[in-house]
C-alpha cells in the first residue's frame, strides 16, 4: 500500500547569489513498512527533499509539485495542519545529535512535550512513556538519565535519545537524515541495527538519507540515487547494486573499496558536484561522466521506467552503460 | 556554589585594592593639591588644613591610613564640602541615582527585550526595519544630546514638566531623567536581543522543535528564549551598574543630585576623598554584578560549570 | 571526434562556472559587502566627510579662531547661518565661524576615534593573540588580569585623568584607547584559541612550519575579519566617549574643539541660537550612524558564521 507519494517535486532557494535549484522534478513512492535509501553526494538535494515532507524548509524556499502522505497533500498546508503530522505521524532524526537536541533543556522536558502535545498525556504519564522509550533504544539506567542534559551524553547515546524522541508517538514514517554520519564507525553499526529492530517493532517505513552505500546495501529495500537535485537511478537495492544502469551509480559502486579485490588505489569519480546556482541545461552529471556525449550537455535525459520498479535518467542505453 | 562564591570574592579583594591604589596614585601624582587654588591662605592655616586631612604625611602612609578607614566603611571627610563626610554625600546622592536607575533598568529590560524579540520574529519585514532603524537612532543619539533636547521640548516649550530638580523623586521630576537614561540602553538591548534571537532561531535544535509539531509560541517560549537571552544577560550585568550609579550627564542636565554629579565636581575640584569613594563604590558594584551575571549564566546554560 | 566536441562544451561550461567557484574569501566578502546597501552608502558618506574635514576649510573665508566683531554684539540676529557673509553654519556664541569650528571639531573627533580605536586594536590583538596562541599557564594569568581590569570603572578613571592632568588631545586618545582594548583582547584570544585547534594549523605544525610563520600566514589572516569588524564598531564608541568627556568640559581645550565640545556649547545656547547645537549634532549623529551601519555590513560580509 502506498503511504508516501512524491510527484514532480521542485525545491528552489532564493539567495542573494541567485536561485539555487536544490531539487528538480523528483518523483518516488514509498510503501508501508518499507525502507527507502536516498543516496548522493553532499548537495545532491537529499536532505532538502526529505525536509519538504515535513514542511521544514527554510523560509526562502519555493516548493512545487506534490507530496501526498496517506492520501493527504502536504505542500501548501498550514503550519497548524503540518503540526498535527509532525512527530505524530512522521518522525525525523537529524545528522548531528549534539546540535539537534536543545542543549538548554533536560532530556525529560524535550521528550515529554511531544507526548503532552500529540497524545494529551499528563506530565507524569509522559515521563513514564519517555523512560520506556529510552529503554527501547537501549539507554542504560534510562530512569536516572532522563533528567540529564544532552551534553552529559556521548555522541552515540545522544543519537539514541534523538531516535527515542522521534519514535515517541509511534509514527508510521521515520525520516533518518544521515543518522550515523557524525558518529564513530562502531557506533554507526549499533545505531543501524537499532533502527532495524525498531522498524520491525513499530512497523514503520523509513527513508534513510545517506552518502554511505554500505549502509544502504545493508538496510534498504529500495534505493534512489540522486545527483544535482535530480533522480539518476531508482530500483530494488539488490538489483541496483548488482546491475547499475547509470554511469553515476557505476562510478559510486566502483568507488567502494572492496575487501575481496586487491587494488592499490581507491577509484574516485573525478571532478566536483555541480554548482546548483548554474546547473547545465543537460544532465547534471555530464561534466564528470566518462561516456557523456554532445546531447548530454545540452539535453536533459528523461526519467524512464525500463523494468518493473526500475527507473533511470540517461541518454545512453542500458547496454551502452554496462 | 559556595566554592564559586568564595573564589569570586578571592578575586574581588585584590581587584578592589588595585583599584584604590591606582586611583590614589593617580591623584597624588597630579601637580597641585586640593587646596592650591584657595587664595592666599596663610602658611599656618594651610599647614593646619593639610594636617587635618593627613596631607602632611608621606603618600604611602596616607594610603594605609585611608585603606584602614575604608575597611571600616569610612571614606573620610570631603575636601570640598567641608561640613560633609563622603559617606554622607554618598548616602544622599546614591539612593537618588539608584531610584532613577532601577526604573530605567526596568524599562530597559521590558521594552528592550520584547522589542528585540518582536523584530527578530519579523526579520527583514518592514516592522523589523522600522524598529531597528529606531534602535540605531537610539544608539547613535547620545544622552548628552537627548537630555538637553528633552528639556527644550518638555520643559521650555511645552511646559509639561519641570526642567530639573529632585523634590523627593516625584514622578514629574524623574520622567525625563529616566527617558534620557534608558533610551540608548533600550536600543542596545533591542539590537542584541534581535541578533541573538535570529541566530537561535536558525539553530538545528529549533528545527527539531518544529519537527515535533510544536506551535510557534511554544517554540519561542520554551526553546528559543533562554539561549537567546544569554548574550543579553552578559550585556545587562555591567549595564546595570552603569544605570544604577547614575549617568553623569543625567545628573548634570537635570540637577537630580545623583552620584554622577559628585563625581564630576569631585574630579574638577580635586576632592580626593570624594572621587575615591565614588570610584570604590562603583568598582565594588561592578564586581558584584559581574559575579551575579556569572551565577545567572550557570542557571541559563547547563553546560557552564562554576 | 565525437568526444572532443563534447569536451569543448564541457570546458566552456566549466569556464562559465569559474567566476562562481574560483572566488577567494576576501573577494567573496567584498561582494557580500556590496549587497549591503546601507553599509556601502555609509562608506561613501564617511569618505565625503573625511574629505570635507580635510579640505573644507578652503571653502570659507573665515578662520576657526577668528572672531567676527561685526556680528558679535547681536549673534541671535547676525549670527544666523547665511551664504552671503560666508558663515555657512552661522556663528558660535563668542562670534567665531561655526563652519570652520565644525571642521576643526570633525578633525579632532575623527582623529580621536581612529587613533583610539587603533590603540585599542593594537594592544588588544597582540594581547589576545599571545594569550590564545601560547595558552596554558600564560593564558590563564593573562585572562585573570583581564578579568581584574574589566571590573574597573574606567570611565571614571578617564575623567579623573582628564581633570587631574589637564586636557591634552594626545592624552585623550591614549587614555580612551588604552581602556577599550579589553573586549578586543578577549575576542582575538577566543578566535586564536579555536583556530589553533583547526586541522590545517595542526598540519602546518606537523610539517615543521615555524610558529612565527604560522601566526603570520594562518592565524592573522583568519583573525583579521573579526578585528576589522570590531575596529569599525570601536571608532564610533571612541568618538562618543570623547564627545562625552568634552561635553563635561574635560576634553579638548580652547581654541581647539570637538563635536562634543561644540554640542556642549550649543546645548547652553539652544534657545537663542539653535544652529549652534544642530550643526555639530548632525555631524556627530550622521557619523555614528554611518560607522554603525558600516560595522553591520562588514560583520555580515566577514563573519564566518554566515558563510
Amino acid at each position: 500500500m502506498t503511504m508516501l507519494q512524491v510527484k514532480n517535486l521542485e525545491i528552489a532557494f532564493k539567495t542573494p547569489d541567485g536561485i539555487v535549484r536544490a531539487v528538480n522534478n523528483l518523483s518516488y513512492t514509498l510503501e508501508k513498512g518499507q525502507t527507502l535509501g536516498i543516496v548522493g553526494e553532499s548537495g545532491a538535494g537529499k536532505s532538502q527533499s526529505a525536509f519538504a515532507i515535513l514542511g521544514l524548509l527554510a523560509h526562502n524556499a519555493q516548493v512545487k509539485g506534490s507530496i501526498q502522505f496517506d492520501g493527504q497533500e502536504i505542500i501548501g498546508q498550514s503550519e497548524t495542519a503540518l503540526n498535527k503530522i509532525r512527530a505524530n505521524k512522521i518522525g525525523i532524526i537529524f545528522q548531528d545529535p549534539m546540535t539537534s537536541l536543545n542543549p538548554y533543556m533536560k532530556i525529560s522536558d524535550q521528550m515529554t512535550e511531544v507526548l503532552e502535545l500529540h497524545k494529551g498525556m499528563s506530565q507524569k504519564d509522559a515521563l513514564q512513556e519517555s523512560i520506556r522509550m529510552l529503554d527501547a533504544v537501549r539507554i542504560p539506567e534510562a530512569a536516572n538519565r532522563v533528567t540529564m542534559y544532552p551534553h552529559e551524553f556521548s555522541g552515540g547515546m545522544r543519537q539514541r535519545v534523538m531516535i527515542a524522541m522521534s519514535l515517541l508517538c509511534k509514527p508510521s514514517l521515520l525520516i533518518a537524515d544521515e543518522p550515523t554520519t557524525a558518529l564513530d564507525v562502531t557506533v554507526q553499526a549499533q545505531i543501524m541495527q537499532l533502527l532495524k529492530d525498531l522498524q520491525e517493532e513499530f512497523h514503520m517505513a523509513i527513508i534513510l538519507i545517506t552518502h554511505d552505500l554500505g549502509i544502504v546495501a545493508g538496510s534498504c529495500d529500495k534505493t534512489l540515487v540522486m545527483y544535482g537535485g535530480r533522480l539518476m537511478e531508482y530500483g530494488k537495492t539488490r538489483e541496483l547494486f548488482n546491475t547499475p544502469t547509470h554511469p553515476y551509480t557505476k562510478g559510486l559502486m566502483s568507488a567502494i573499496p572492496r575487501l575481496d579485490q586487491h587494488t592499490e588505489e581507491l577509484t574516485t569519480i573525478p571532478g566536483n558536484p555541480p554548482n546548483l546556482l548554474r546547473l547545465p541545461d543537460g544532465c547534471p552529471f555530464c561534466e564528470r561522466c566518462k561516456v557523456a556525449e554532445d546531447r548530454c550537455v545540452s539535453q536533459l535525459p528523461a526519467v524512464e521506467v525500463f523494468a518493473s520498479d526500475r527507473e533511470r535518467a540517461c541518454h545512453k542505453s542500458v547496454e551502452e552503460v554496462a | 556554589m559556595l566554592n564559586f562564591i568564595i573564589r569570586r570574592v578571592a578575586v574581588a579583594i585584590p581587584t578592589v585594592l588595585i583599584l584604590i591604589l591606582i586611583s590614589f596614585v593617580l591623584m597624588h601624582s597630579a601637580p597641585g593639591g586640593p587646596f592650591t587654588n584657595e587664595r592666599n591662605l596663610p602658611e599656618a592655616v594651610m599647614k593646619n588644613i593639610e594636617a587635618k586631612y593627613d596631607l602632611d604625611k608621606p603618600a604611602w602612609q596616607q594610603f594605609f591610613i585611608y585603606l584602614g578607614n575604608v575597611a571600616q566603611g569610612d571614606f573620610g571627610p570631603s575636601f570640598r564640602y567641608r561640613d560633609y563626610t563622603v559617606n554622607e554625600l554618598i548616602a544622599t546622592s546614591f539612593p537618588r541615582s539608584a531610584y532613577i536607575g532601577l526604573w530605567s533598568f526596568f524599562f530597559v529590560v521590558v521594552i528592550g527585550i520584547s522589542v528585540g524579540i518582536w523584530a527578530a520574529l519579523r526579520q527583514n519585514k518592514w516592522q523589523d526595519y522600522t524598529v531597528m532603524t529606531a534602535a540605531m537612532t537610539g544608539v547613535v543619539f547620545p544622552n548628552f544630546v537627548l537630555a538637553p533636547l528633552l528639556v527644550l521640548i518638555f520643559a521650555v516649550e511645552l511646559r509639561w514638566l519641570p526642567g530639573g530638580g529632585w523634590e523627593g523623586g516625584q514622578i514629574e521630576y524623574i520622567i525625563m531623567p529616566i527617558i534620557a537614561m534608558a533610551t540608548s540602553y533600550i536600543a542596545q538591548v533591542a539590537r542584541i536581543t534581535r541578533g541573538s534571537m535570529i541566530e537561535t532561531m536558525h539553530s538545528p535544535f529549533i528545527r527539531t522543535a518544529r519537527a515535533k509539531g510544536l506551535p510557534w509560541r511554544k517554540i519561542i517560549l520554551k526553546h528559543a528564549l533562554k539561549p537567546a537571552l544569554i548574550p543579553v544577560v552578559s550585556y545587562l550585568g555591567p549595564a546595570f551598574v552603569g544605570i544604577i550609579t547614575g549617568s553623569v550627564i543625567v545628573d548634570q542636565v537635570f540637577s537630580t543630585g545623583g552620584i554622577g554629579q559628585h563625581f564630576v565636581n569631585g574630579a574638577i575640584n580635586r576632592d580626593y576623598s570624594l572621587i575615591l569613594g565614588v570610584t570604590i563604590l562603583v568598582g565594588v558594584l561592578t564586581i558584584i554584578f559581574n559575579a551575579i551575571v556569572d551565577i545567572l549564566y550557570t542557571y541559563l546554560d547547563p553546560r557552564v560549570r562554576y | 571526434m565525437l568526444f572532443s566536441s563534447k569536451d569543448k562544451k564541457v570546458a566552456a561550461l566549466a569556464e562559465s562556472l569559474e567566476g562562481v567557484q574560483g572566488r577567494s574569501l576576501w573577494q567573496d566578502a567584498w561582494r557580500r559587502f556590496l549587497t549591503h546597501k546601507a553599509a556601502v552608502a555609509s562608506l561613501f558618506v564617511l569618505g565625503c566627510l573625511m574629505l570635507f574635514s580635510a579640505f573644507g576649510q578652503h571653502l570659507s573665508p573665515w578662520d576657526f579662531e577668528q572672531i567676527d566683531w561685526s556680528a558679535l554684539a547681536n549673534i541671535e540676529e547676525k549670527g544666523r547661518p547665511s551664504i552671503e557673509n560666508g558663515h555657512y553654519f552661522g556663528l558660535d556664541p563668542v562670534g567665531r565661524d561655526l563652519y570652520q569650528r565644525t571642521i576643526q571639531g570633525s578633525r579632532i573627533s575623527l582623529m580621536v576615534g581612529f587613533m583610539g580605536a587603533f590603540v585599542a586594536v593594537f594592544i588588544g590583538t597582540i594581547y589576545g593573540a599571545i594569550a590564545g596562541y601560547i595558552g596554558g599557564r600564560v593564558d590563564s594569568i593573562m585572562m585573570r588580569t583581564l578579568e581584574v581590569l574589566s571590573a574597573f570603572p574606567f570611565m571614571f578613571l578617564v575623567i579623573v585623568l582628564m581633570a587631574v592632568f589637564g586636557r591634552n588631545v594626545l592624552l585623550i586618545f591614549v587614555a580612551i584607547g588604552a581602556v577599550s582594548w579589553l573586549s578586543m583582547a578577549r575576542i582575538v584570544r577566543g578566535q586564536t584559541l579555536s583556530l589553533k585547534r583547526k586541522e590545517y594549523i595542526e598540519a602546518a605544525v606537523a610539517i615543521g612550519v615555524k610558529p612565527f610563520t604560522i601566526v603570520i600566514r594562518h592565524i592573522v589572516p583568519n583573525v583579521l575579519g573579526v578585528v576589522i569588524v570590531y575596529a569599525t564598531l570601536l571608532v564610533p564608541e571612541m568618538i562618543l566617549f570623547e564627545s562625552f568627556i568634552s561635553f563635561l568640559g574635560l576634553g579638548v581645550s580652547e581654541p581647539h574643539t570637538s563635536w562634543g565640545a561644540l554640542i556642549s556649547e550649543g546645548a547652553g545656547n539652544m534657545r537663542t541660537a539653535p544652529w549652534t547645537l544642530i550643526y555639530p549634532m548632525a555631524f556627530l549623529v550622521v557619523t555614528l550612524f554611518c560607522f554603525n551601519f558600516l560595522g553591520d555590513g562588514l560583520r555580515d560580509a566577514l563573519d564566518p558564521k554566515d558563510r
